[in-house]
């Protein structure tokens, strides 16, 4: 397995025409090897939100298990009236929005890859208005519950006639509603702030074939906040 | 440049991200009409079915796991592999608890007699708990009543 | 294979360089804004150094409370409350402060780089983060213990942690999530490097086993923190929102609080013996100047022990409350875990067999980690046998138990390994006498604390009790003592190892005569590493005997 290679120079990061990448770190000995480091270091930090994610879903599922009357019951309550029967009609806007954003970054880094600038920037404005939107429809939402008293916790304060007196499974499901559709948010507001300072370095010109990592890696994030979603959409409002 | 810029550009490409999301919006839509029947208990299992279809979709397509080098997959599979072994060892717990009711409560015949404190069925009732913390659910009820 | 041919000694033949990693810039901002793994590892080395005193002081007050019965020290009563935030912040800061990120932070961060050859870790940026992430946890830490110190226990059990006790738990799980972060980039960095950053011609299997071990550690620190991460996230909200998950007075599980915080906790027992295991394995083939025997074994038990660590978590709660099919499976998969380590420690024995053994400190701190790990794991399968843990557990026996591999495992292959690369970190050479009377005074110390432990524990002794039944007293006394022993041989070590700092750089290149690449760096490296890129010669711990060509 030994081989006598001549030393890999410290300047491997060349490229086709001789110039230095000005991106290039230094203990990398090429800019392929830097990328594909960054890409691995990503997707670490990716299974890390997966994880994170996860245990709330355990809890969720857990808890439902405890729960099964009070959680199905209080899945209702996030649906709204469409045409006189109950639609999750929110939930369903917002997973149709959170896919096509994902669609519009993905356009966003393959223009980037492919040198086209003007159009990276439009595809990265179209997933930032397209975040904004889902954070719209969830502000609704919330407020919607706020009205209606069903706050997390201490704070549950609901009046119905569906009510289960003596359990705990209304406050403790939407506990579990706002902690991850809330924790979910702030990774989005997040995702636009990441999206924002991509979209100022773009028009500057940053990102060719030659460097678009860090397109590539926002991508990678908001796929992730987009797929935690498509998981999170079912189990709080569909299941009845 | 680097070469994998040329290999990247030539894998996934406006066409194959549109069919992607053609799919996912198809399965969307599936998803959400399977909710209107009831399958009982599997109701849950296929809504989850349909979703991680989605999932890896999305993974495959849009996150270019299908043309990456394998390290990349194997991380995104560890993490949900362990968050399933978790869930799975949680749920047989949870799962299988069994509530014991004591079976025997008489006293034995020539039993070493037992100090009445030390009697559960003679001793005092134990200190009562703390109340439980007053829940807006309970205020409520109070004030219903 | 063809053998090796390198150039014989290089001891005498490179002059040493004038610009070094710790002279190569002095002011304080070049030490605070550094991105050099090396300068981070000795800051890192510093800082859970400092931890391990203020964690070994509230030990040693434990123990002076249970030189008696009756919980008095020096004649004052020491209450409940008192002694509760004894040992809690013992073993906190002893865990989470010192124990996890001391090996990574400080020895890998240091020398995995330069075992691979290459100039950095992965993401140097992310490596400083980590540290400072490490500095704002601690200080955290460090602020809750003064304003409400904690008594919950380092396992911060529901209800009582959640709503019974009014300590600043809230404060303590906050920095506890800080440093889980920290931990979580250390790992992530590892991970990366280990991949992306080996030397041209470096395959995994020509690693290395030290980095094995540390990469098998970098895997569990990615993928189990992050729960614990979410446990505190949930207890917090438990605590200040009464969300109802785990307090059963407002329908929550306490059991599910256990699953939540082992399913971290116990893969992390493992982020703190993987890197001691991993020391070990580069200690013995040097001193015994001799191939590891088996390295593939021992690299796939490294790895083995990762994977195996996930699916083991219930063992700590077979009389929590779990159901009784769980706690079966759980004991079962148990036992598999003794495979691994088993196969490391004959794997060892098997390379000392018919060497050339020299007996400096580092050697004899791995010869005392051979028996100890060897007691601290048995002791671990009497533990997951459910008919003896009904009997043992919450007990000294686990007190004992954890403290053998903890602390004479890891904690002596971390005194092993830093006497090992002190040389290439400092230059220096420490005293070899006075170094060797402080390991033989840390093996004696360390048993007479621990092993009377045992006997306390299966005779009923209870753990986390600030009082005992007056037979107890002999060998609460005798461990008492030992924990004044423990103390001398620390102090000793420390001693031992800064006044070497006071003598001027006389260390050789590579004066063990090790075979990895970490040894053809100079003592100490310069910033950058290596002038060239360093070429793979020889199959790791070769050491047949070489063609000497001048």
């Amino acid at each position: 397995m030994s081989t006598t290679t001549t030393d890999v120079h410290a300047h491997g990061g060349h490229d086709e025409h001789g110039e230095h990448n000005p991106y290039h770190q230094h203990h990398f000995a090429t800019m392929e090897q830097q990328f594909d480091t960054s890409k691995i270091g990503m997707w670490l930090f990716l299974a890390t939100e997966i994880l994170l994610f996860g245990g709330l879903f355990v809890g969720f599922g857990l808890m439902q298990h405890k729960y099964p009357r009070e959680f199905i019951e209080a899945h209702e309550h996030l649906k709204q009236m469409v045409f006189g029967s109950p639609f999750p009609l929110y939930g369903a806007i917002n997973t149709v929005v959170l896919l096509v954003s994902s669609w519009t970054m993905v356009m966003g880094v393959n223009a980037a890859q492919t040198n086209q600038q003007k159009k990276t920037v439009r595809f990265l404005v179209m997933t930032i208005l397209l975040a904004c939107v889902f954070l719209a429809i969830k502000y609704v939402e919330y407020e919607h519950k706020f009205h209606d008293g069903l706050l997390p916790a201490k704070y549950y304060a609901h009046q119905s006639e569906d009510l289960i007196k003596g359990t705990h499974g209304y406050a403790t499901f939407f506990a579990f509603y706002f902690m991850m559709t809330g924790l979910h948010g702030i990774h989005v507001l997040v995702g636009i702030g990441l999206l924002g300072w991509l979209v100022m370095r773009a028009r500057r010109g940053a990102f060719s074939s030659a460097y678009y990592t860090p397109v590539d890696l926002v991508g990678l994030y908001w796929h992730i906040v987009d797929m935690i979603w498509i998981y999170l959409f079912p189990l709080y409002y569909l299941i009845s | 440049m680097s070469t994998e810029t040329h290999t990247e550009a030539h894998h996934g490409g406006p066409k194959v991200y549109t069919a992607n999301l053609f799919a996912l919006l198809f399965l969307t839509i599936i998803t959400v009409a399977a909710a209107s029947f009831n399958f009982g208990s599997a109701n849950v299992v296929i809504a989850l079915a349909i979703a991680s279809v989605k999932a890896i979709l999305v993974g495959l397509f849009f996150m270019h796991l299908l043309w990456d080098k394998p390290v990349n997959a194997i991380i995104l599979v560890a993490a949900f592999l362990f968050l399933g072994i978790f869930l799975m060892f949680d749920f047989i717990d949870v799962g299988s608890r069994v509530v014991f009711a004591p079976r025997n409560t008489a006293p034995m015949d020539n039993a070493t007699p037992v100090p009445d404190s030390m009697n559960p069925l003679k001793a005092a009732p134990p200190r009562p708990l703390d109340p439980a913390p007053a829940t807006e659910e309970h205020k409520a009820a109070e004030e219903h009543k | 294979m063809e053998p090796a041919v390198t150039s014989g000694a290089r001891i005498g033949d490179r002059p040493r360089p004038k610009k070094n990693y710790l002279n190569d810039g002095k002011t304080f901002k070049s030490w605070a804004l550094t991105v050099d793994h090396k300068r981070i590892g000795i800051m890192y080395l510093v800082g859970t150094m400092i931890a391990f005193l203020l964690g070994g002081i509230f030990a040693l007050l434990v123990r002076l409370t249970l030189l008696t019965p009756q919980h008095t020290m020096f004649g004052m009563q020491i209450t409940a409350e008192t002694y509760n935030r004894f040992f809690t912040l013992h073993g906190a800061i002893m865990v989470f402060l010192f124990i996890i990120p001391s090996i990574p932070g400080s020895l890998t961060n240091f020398v995995l780089p330069l075992m691979l050859g290459a100039k950095d870790v992965a993401f140097p940026r992310l490596n400083l983060a980590s540290f400072y992430l490490w500095i704002v946890g601690a200080v955290m830490a460090v602020a809750s213990m003064i304003i409400g110190a904690v008594d919950t226990g380092w396992t911060f059990y529901t209800p009582y942690s959640s709503s019974g006790t009014s300590s600043t738990v809230t404060l303590m799980t906050a920095a506890v999530f800080v440093l889980g972060f920290s931990s979580i980039f250390t790992g992530l960095n590892f991970v990366a490097t280990v991949h992306k950053l080996r030397a041209p011609g470096m395959g995994w299997f020509d690693m290395p086993l030290f980095v094995w071990g540390m990469y098998s550690t970098a895997v569990i620190q990615v993928l189990a923190t992050p729960v614990l991460g979410i446990t505190l996230v949930l207890l917090m909200m438990e605590r200040v929102f009464q969300i109802g998950i785990f307090d059963s007075r407002i329908g929550g599980d306490p059991v599910l609080f256990q699953h939540f915080f082992w399913f971290y906790s116990h893969p992390a027992v493992y982020i703190m013996i993987l890197p001691g295991l991993a020391i070990i394995s580069e200690i013995i083939p040097t001193f015994s100047r001799k191939t590891i025997f088996g390295y593939r074994a021992i690299a796939y038990s490294s790895v083995s022990l990762a994977l195996l660590s996930f699916i083991v978590w219930g063992h700590h709660m077979f009389v929590a409350g779990q159901s009784q099919l769980a706690t079966v499976i759980f004991s079962a998969l148990t036992f598999l875990v003794a495979i691994p380590s088993g196969v490391k420690v004959f794997n060892w024995l098997t390379t000392m067999y018919k060497g050339n053994i020299s007996l400096e400190a580092p050697m004899l701190y791995a010869i005392s980690f051979l028996m100890l790990f060897a007691i601290g794991g048995l002791t671990g399968i009497f533990l997951g046998t459910l008919s003896t843990d009904i009997h043992l557990t919450d007990t000294y026996f686990v007190v004992a138990h954890f403290h053998y591999v903890m602390m004479g495992s890891t904690v002596t292959a971390f005194i092993g390994g830093l006497h090992y690369w002190w040389p290439k970190m400092t230059g220096r050479m420490y005293s070899e006498k006075w170094a060797r009377i402080a390991s033989v005074l840390w093996f004696i110390g360390f048993n007479a604390t621990f092993l009377p432990q045992f006997i306390l524990g299966s005779r009923g002794m209870p753990r986390r009790y600030y009082n005992y039944l007056d037979q107890f007293q002999p060998l609460h006394a005798f461990s008492t003592v030992g924990s004044w022993i423990i103390g001398l041989s620390l102090f000793m070590t420390a001693a031992v190892l800064l006044a070497s700092l006071r003598k001027p750089m006389d260390a050789a290149d590579n004066p063990w005569n090790g075979t990895t690449l970490e040894w053809k760096a100079a003592s100490p490296p310069i910033t950058h590493n290596f002038e060239d890129t360093p070429v793979l010669e020889n199959e790791p711990y070769d050491y047949r005997p070489k063609a000497v060509t001048h």
